[in-house]
């Protein structure tokens, strides 16, 4: 008799801990998995799901389920699987988004509405300023802050003088107002192109050249960047004038235009080399399960998913418990592939900016090594706009 | 005004428009002769643009890939016709934008599953990769020139094909009045077929031609497609001497609007405005040409009729 009950009661005991499991920690994951950007989306999904490999896809004692959605890289279709994330699916977070236009589409349809947000690539100026909100992390960067960096390399390179080139959307303005800020040098034109639709710079390279510039900067993230550097190359400024880049020559584009771009500069505040214990489990794993280099949307990906276990670990797993994770989260103490950084008052990182040179390594592979660091724990220009303290 | 910089990026609209133009040919030809609106039309130019790039890995040559496309897209085109559009010539084009659409879907998903998501690179052989210098100070991509002559080539092929041989008389009296041809007891299915598969191999021509600039991606036709609307609507429908002036226009008129708007406005207003309206304005133009051109000749520049 006594056996028997004892059976029973482990037996329910282990129905409950079953019911507990069947209740996972839900994450959205919004990205974009088809057109032309797929392959970044897919860089930012591999990442996410070798993260939920190294913590056995447990948080707090709870099992984890991340949902992914596609936004098409259209700000509307992104608010639309925002929205059916947070009612219909009934996510604790979201992240994701490389977009800068799709992240300020879909801002307010997560912030107010229970679930907390975290950006894993775009940071536009709106958000790390005065919209900001406790609710929302970034492991990336405000749009900005990139492009500082390599105004400061262009001065100490001593370049006289630039022509900039951005496409016309969010983040292509960010990009050249940050490069604007802090380089010091003439800038002798500027062409906003058409996104995501013009893929023929033809008209504006020309310019350039008839420009003479000591150099050129430009920000042109994913395929564009491959068409980018190669017309470029084959216009003959790749010889004529030196190119600076920044979100434009990575471990997407590399495999593509290898040579073309060996020997290119930009800044990044991640690179695969940087020499800490996170950064090598995640970039020997990532290469170990995909047989490539990660790119930094993965990175960035991959600790937006460690950023939310410091935060479910923290209260055991009950999430509703925000004041809880949000102490946790700002902490930024959950092992970050960049190594060390902390939060500003808008939530956005205060972490180092380094120049990265592309390379041909001894293996054949195409990757980027870091030359020096350009900045030391900097942060960006927008905070004071934020009204949290 | 800087005589160079107007000189090369003429060549620059010049090399857009022509580029255009062999994508618009495939599409009012078909669109004039069998009557059908195919929005496919750019998944044919992507299908050229993957073949370029499978062929050059294979063969490693540029040039031998360019041969082995041509016939392939061809081949995709007339299997298409055969396979899937020839039930749709007497439903509407309500029905056929319908199906086509789902070609466009079709073909991204078997991309993606033969090549994968990444994008695809065609390397180019050394001596089309370097740029010219045309005249003192006027320097201009060799392979920038090549698509001018390899596409006015296929223009000039295209013309003695339709107003010199027997085919082409049969398209144009296709292009008049098709019943009537078919009545003379002409095969007007294997004509179809032909027509269509000639349209696919320019499309596929405009593909692998393009591919060396830009990236060979999942849905890299449409954007195109939408220009090669735009052409055939300005050039007038079914006119392949309207797809010419027009494509050529509209070539001129984008390169020349991103290039010379910013600063035509910066000099009337400040900077930030300049900043904002340009690049908007630019992109605008040519669809602006287009509402003027359909308000004053709704049929387009050139009717089918005299084309």
């Amino acid at each position: 008799m006594l056996k028997r009950t004892i059976t029973l009661a482990a037996g329910a005991a282990m129905l409950a801990t079953t019911a507990m499991a069947a209740d996972p920690v839900k994450i959205g994951f919004v990205t974009t998995l088809s057109k032309g950007p797929a392959v970044l989306g897919r860089d930012m999904r591999d990442a996410a799901d070798l993260a939920m490999e190294h913590i056995g896809a447990r948080m707090g004692g709870r099992d984890v389920e991340i949902i992914y959605k596609d936004d098409e890289i259209n700000p509307g279709i992104g608010k639309k699987v925002t929205d059916e994330l947070v009612q219909k699916d009934r996510v604790d977070f979201v992240t994701g988004y490389i977009w800068s236009h799709v992240l300020l589409a879909s801002y307010k349809s997560v912030i107010g509405n229970g679930p907390m947000l975290i950006s894993a690539n775009a940071g536009p100026s709106q958000i790390a300023g005065e919209l900001c909100n406790e609710d929302f992390f970034s492991t990336s960067w405000q749009n900005d802050q990139t492009p500082e960096a390599m105004g400061e390399v262009l001065n100490q390179l001593g370049i006289k003088s630039i022509y900039v080139m951005a496409p016309n959307y969010a983040a292509g303005k960010n990009m050249v107002a940050g490069v604007e800020r802090t380089y010091k040098g003439e800038i002798l034109g500027k062409d906003f192109t058409k996104w995501p639709d013009q893929i023929d710079f033809s008209a504006e390279l020309a310019k350039a050249r008839a420009a003479k510039p000591g150099a050129v900067f430009v920000f042109y993230p994913g395929g564009a960047g491959v068409q980018f550097l190669k017309q470029y190359a084959q216009a003959g400024l790749k010889e004529t004038i030196p190119l600076y880049t920044v979100f434009t020559v990575d471990a997407i584009s590399l495999p593509v235009v290898k040579d073309l771009a060996v020997g290119s500069l930009a800044t990044q505040m991640w690179s695969p080399d940087l020499d800490n214990a996170a950064n090598k489990k995640f970039v020997d794993g990532f290469k170990a399960k995909y047989g490539r280099f990660p790119s930094f949307y993965a990175a960035q990906s991959y600790d937006a998913i460690m950023l939310i276990k410091a935060g479910v670990d923290a209260v055991n797993g009950d999430t509703a418990n925000k004041a809880g994770m949000r102490a946790a989260m700002k902490k930024a103490d959950f092992g970050s592939v960049r190594g060390d950084f902390t939060y500003g008052n808008n939530n956005f990182p205060i972490q180092n900016f380094y120049l990265r040179e592309a390379i041909q390594n001894d293996a054949g592979e195409y990757t980027v090594k870091t030359v020096k660091t350009v900045f030391t724990a900097y942060q960006d220009s927008y905070h004071s706009k934020c009204p949290m303290q | 005004m800087n005589w160079i910089l107007l000189i090369e990026q003429t060549l620059n609209g010049l090399q857009l428009g022509l580029l255009l133009f062999l994508l618009a040919a495939g599409l009012t030809l078909v669109f004039g002769i069998m009557d059908l609106v195919n929005l496919a039309h750019g998944s044919l130019y992507m299908v050229g643009a993957y073949f370029a790039a499978t062929f050059t890995a294979w063969t490693g040559s540029f040039v031998y890939a360019v041969v082995l496309t041509l016939p392939a897209t061809l081949l995709v085109g007339a299997v298409v016709e055969i396979v899937c559009l020839r039930s749709l010539y007497d439903r509407d084009h309500l029905d056929q934008v319908l199906a086509t659409f789902g070609l466009i879907l079709f073909f991204n998903e078997l991309v993606r599953l033969v090549w994968g998501p990444a994008g695809l690179s065609v390397p180019l052989p050394e001596f089309l990769s370097s740029s010219l210098e045309l005249a003192p100070g006027l320097i201009y991509p060799s392979y920038r020139l090549a698509i001018i002559i390899a596409s006015l080539l296929a223009a000039f092929f295209l013309y003695w094909l339709v107003a010199r041989t027997r085919i082409g008389m049969l398209i144009r009296a296709g292009a008049s009045n098709r019943e009537m041809v078919g009545a003379l007891g002409v095969n007007i299915r294997f004509l179809f077929t032909i027509v269509f598969g000639l349209g696919a191999a320019l499309a596929g021509l405009a593909g692998l031609m393009a591919a060396p600039i830009s990236t060979v991606e999942i849905g890299m036709g449409e954007n195109v497609l939408i220009l090669a609307f735009v052409v055939i609507v300005i050039g007038g429908i079914g006119s392949i001497r309207g797809a010419f002036v027009s494509a050529l226009l509209i070539g001129l008129i984008d390169t020349v609007g991103r290039a010379f708007l910013p600063d035509v406005i910066g000099g009337f207003f400040d900077d930030e405005f300049a900043d904002a309206a340009a690049p908007a304005l630019a992109s605008m133009s040519i669809y602006l040409l287009m509402a003027v051109i359909l308000a004053f000749r709704p049929e387009g520049l050139f009717s089918a009729r005299n084309g």
